[in-house]
């Protein structure tokens, strides 16, 4: 029967191949229709091009495809035309793109001005391995993540794509579960827990019904790399899921996917229609004894519902929330039956770690945390986006020559790592690498991803108080440690915030309370909860004595602490724009021409200060508010 | 019969069947450790009311005493200035969010809050936090028992004494976070809702939630 599966495969793969030669042929178009294409535009830029290709009577083809990672330049389109090296065009707008229809396509001028980079190496126009990011950017799962349709199979077949299925039906399950174990992969959903370990505690299981669950429930804020590569690369996804059902033995899969990301489950549901046709999905899997089907369950946006037994409960119908340990998913997960779930990255690596053997996996990375990591970059980053980086990298490598740094010459303050799960780390502990282990002694945790980038305008405590205001929010509310002590733990920082809070003990009742959540609650959300508070306690303790003690917000943030100043000799009679530009009108102008604020109105919009123009520079921001107090005064003299 | 198995409870040695949850095991030989959630009946157990912390060796930190099993050989401590320190915010966390005016509260003297706070020689008023006891009305609709929802802990016992001994399904948990609390469909009052006064929930409230009325 084995080698049925790999006869049947390589068949379907030569016609895979056939099409897409054949689509090389002509001239193509890639643009990127992930949600973050969308969102800066990629749906007129698509046909704008569809328009021109057709106005000029082009036998071209625009293709959607998914996210590249350089959300910074997006809209991102590439057009590969034959004889030429394929192109990355970044920040296309719909004259761009007729331009290089016109340009490109008609004539044969590849516009090497509005090129970013180039897809091949060739030598006239750089590559991405040309650039800092290149140099220290390592993809594996996100190798076609923006370069193949996510809608057809047969481009990702054409890469490749479901020989790892094809090899591992000729081997027995064990096989597979010892090269996952010995590939060391950990869990990418977070915690890290080893992938391979978890399967086999599954697979020991008597009970012949067992489930094996996609987490696609990313809810982290700044966090988007889950939703990309479903949105990007389905078929890698599946491809991992069905092969660990084999390793496990289930005889069920599902994708539980926000329902907040309806193209991600428009593009799975496509992708598992196609793998079923393909007969990669279903009865006797390319021929084999193993059957196995996977079906989609859209979550409601509970953030909880991301930990494993809130999710599993949210999918029985019930209630998305946390139940304790033991026993185990593994043990008693989805309708009592034993039940994997692990994260959509994690599933991933699994056909890659099977074609190209464990030991390749481990060639990448650190021994204690093989592979890569992916991370969104946000922030105040200067290349924002979705990044591939090989484990052990450090915090610096990845901000400063993968991201390019903090823009407008500002200062780097913190890096928030993990989402509300994870810590800020400052400036001194940039040079942790990135392993689940390291980070975790830093006061931080891998999280799923989300890095994002603090600077000097960023406020620590503010930081620390929106974290801790989003898992007070997203607490399901059933252990007393969550529901009442991170409401506790807001009081406190909402004070300080506001200047409210004069009392330095403050700060020992928020630490205490924050070590008893950590240390009591329930569920991981709760047990994670703390630490934004925790890790800004750490490093920036100053920070929150200046907020106490002198009504002050260092980084000008904090609302109730600044006000807004127009500074009489910077100030000019010529200009009107903040006038204009307040919605209270609680801007003047004084008997001398000059402006002002009336306090009362001000609502602290920051329109004045954003509209007011760079050769003035009038507008500024004073903390503690009594300040202004001493500069009136000045003035009037 | 399922094995027995010896473990030792703050230096006393108890035999007991293996498998069975340490909580019930140590009330069962009169050794308390506070709780409010624990019904032995709901497996896997709520674990929501964070009161039942015990050491035990072999274990970093403190453990909740309802959802661990008993082996052999097991040694446990009920006190330890962890499982304090534990036990302590949460009671009042617990506080907090509970209307303390005990004399005016009909289950006075019988009340598992005040219980608590005597083993464990806690306050029976807020020290560290602040109160945030929600302005919800008592809902006195039915002619035998009253809820004030002011006085609820969520321990959650009503709801399953309602779902699953009485098989009415007349209230439930509902809302997230701070704002759970133990209502009907709908938020109806109770006399709207398909309760039938069979008083069941009543019973095993822990603390003046519900109490019959008179």
């Amino acid at each position: 029967m084995g080698q049925a599966s790999t006869e049947l495969y390589e068949k379907i793969k030569a016609a895979a191949t056939e099409k897409i030669t054949a689509l090389k042929q002509k001239p193509v178009v890639l643009v990127g229709m992930a949600t973050c294409g969308k969102a800066a535009g990629a749906e007129k830029v698509r046909e704008a091009f569809k328009k021109e290709i057709e106005s000029h009577g082009l036998e071209a083809q625009v293709i959607d495809v998914g996210c590249m990672g350089h959300c910074y330049a997006e809209p991102l389109a590439i057009i590969a035309k034959p004889g030429h090296t394929p192109l990355c065009y970044g920040y296309v707008d719909e004259e761009l793109a007729k331009r290089l229809v016109i340009d490109f396509l008609v004539n044969d001028d590849p516009c090497y001005e509005f090129a970013m980079v180039a897809l091949e190496t060739n030598d006239v126009f750089p590559t991405f391995s040309d650039f800092p990011r290149g140099v220290y950017e390592q993809k594996m799962i996100l190798e076609h993540c923006g370069f193949i349709d996510p809608e057809d199979i047969d481009h990702y077949i054409d890469k490749d794509g479901y020989a790892a299925l094809a090899k591992i039906l000729t081997l027995e399950p064990e096989e597979v579960l010892e090269e996952v174990k010995s590939a060391n992969l950990r869990g990418r959903g977070g915690a890290g827990f080893p992938a391979g370990t978890k399967w086999e505690a599954c697979r020991k299981q008597k009970e012949p019904v067992k489930y094996v669950i996609c987490n696609g429930d990313e809810g982290d804020p700044g966090a988007f790399m889950d939703r990309s590569i479903l949105e990007s690369n389905p078929h890698q996804v599946i491809e991992g899921l069905i092969i660990s059902a084999y390793a496990i033995g289930a005889t069920e899969g599902y994708f539980y996917i926000r329902a907040e990301y309806p193209q991600a489950i428009r593009t799975i549901r496509t992708a598992l229609e196609q793998a079923r046709e393909k007969g990669f999905l279903g009865k006797s899997i390319l021929g084999s004894d193993f059957d196995f089907e996977i079906k989609v369950f859209q979550g409601s946006g509970a953030f909880v519902c991301g930990e494993g037994s809130a999710l599993v409960s949210s999918m029985e119908g019930k209630m998305g929330i946390p139940r304790p340990r033991p026993p185990r998913l593994t043990t008693s997960g989805f309708r009592g039956k034993p039940t994997v779930v692990n994260n959509v990255k994690t599933f991933c690596y699994v056909p890659l770690i099977m074609k190209n053997g464990a030991d390749w996996f481990k060639s990448t990375g650190t021994p204690g945390s093989p592979g890569t990591a992916v991370f969104t970059l946000v922030g105040k980053i200067t290349n924002s986006g979705l990044v591939e980086v090989p484990m052990g990298t450090t915090l610096r490598q990845l901000i400063y020559d993968v991201g390019e740094g903090i823009p407008d010459e500002k200062e780097f303050k913190a890096v928030q790592i993990g989402g509300p799960s994870g810590g800020c780390l400052p400036e001194s502990a940039l040079d942790v690498p990135i392993d689940f282990d390291s980070l975790e002694e830093a006061g931080a945790m891998m999280g799923s991803g989300g890095l994002v980038v603090l600077n000097e305008d960023d406020c620590m405590v503010g930081i620390a108080r929106y974290f801790l205001e989003f898992v007070q929010k997203e607490s399901c509310g059933k252990c007393t440690f969550c529901r009442l002590g991170t409401k506790h733990m807001l009081e406190i920082l909402n004070d300080i915030t506001q200047g409210k809070e004069k009392d330095l003990a403050s700060l020992d009742l928020l630490r205490e309370l924050a070590e008893d959540i950590k240390a009591g609650s329930l569920c991981n959300l709760g047990k994670t909860a703390p630490n934004p508070v925790l890790t800004t306690l750490r490093y920036f303790w100053d920070e929150y004595i200046v907020h106490i003690t002198e009504g002050r917000c260092p980084a000008l943030m904090c609302k109730d602490l600044i006000v807004y100043y127009i500074a009489p000799e910077l100030c000019s009679k010529l200009c009107n724009v903040c006038v204009g530009s307040c919605p209270t009108e609680a801007i003047y102008t004084r008997e001398d021409g000059l402006k002002a604020i009336d306090q009362e109105k001000c609502v602290k919009c920051d329109n004045c200060l954003k509209t007011c123009p760079p050769q003035y520079n009038a507008v500024i921001k004073l903390s503690p508010p009594e300040m202004l107090k001493e500069k009136e005064g000045g003035s009037a003299k | 019969m399922s094995k027995k198995i010896t473990l030792t409870i703050d230096g006393r040695e108890i035999t007991a069947p293996e498998g069975e949850k340490l909580l019930w095991v140590a009330l069962d030989n009169d050794i308390y450790i506070p709780n409010l959630c624990a019904v032995k009946e709901i497996d896997p157990p709520q674990a929501s009311c964070r009161l039942c912390f015990v050491e035990v060796e072999g274990y970093r930190e403190p453990v909740t005493a309802c959802n661990l099993a008993v082996t052999e050989g097991m040694v446990v401590k009920t006190r330890s200035p962890a499982v304090d320190r534990l036990v302590k915010t949460a009671f009042e966390l617990l506080l907090s969010d509970h209307r303390l005016k005990c004399s005016e509260c009909p289950k006075n003297r019988s009340c598992e809050l005040q219980k608590i706070a005597k083993e464990r020689r806690l306050k029976l008023r807020l020290t560290r936090f602040r109160p945030l006891v929600k302005d919800l009305p008592i809902d006195d609709s039915p002619d035998t028992f009253a809820f004030d929802p002011t006085r609820c802990v969520l321990c959650g016992r009503c709801v399953w004494e309602d779902h699953e001994v009485a098989g009415v399904g007349a209230i439930g948990f509902s809302r997230r976070g701070i704002d759970r609390r133990v209502t009907t469909f709908g938020d109806t009052s109770l006399a709207d809702s398909p309760c039938i006064e069979c008083g069941f929930c009543v019973e095993v409230c822990p603390v003046g939630a519900l109490s019959f009325k008179e």
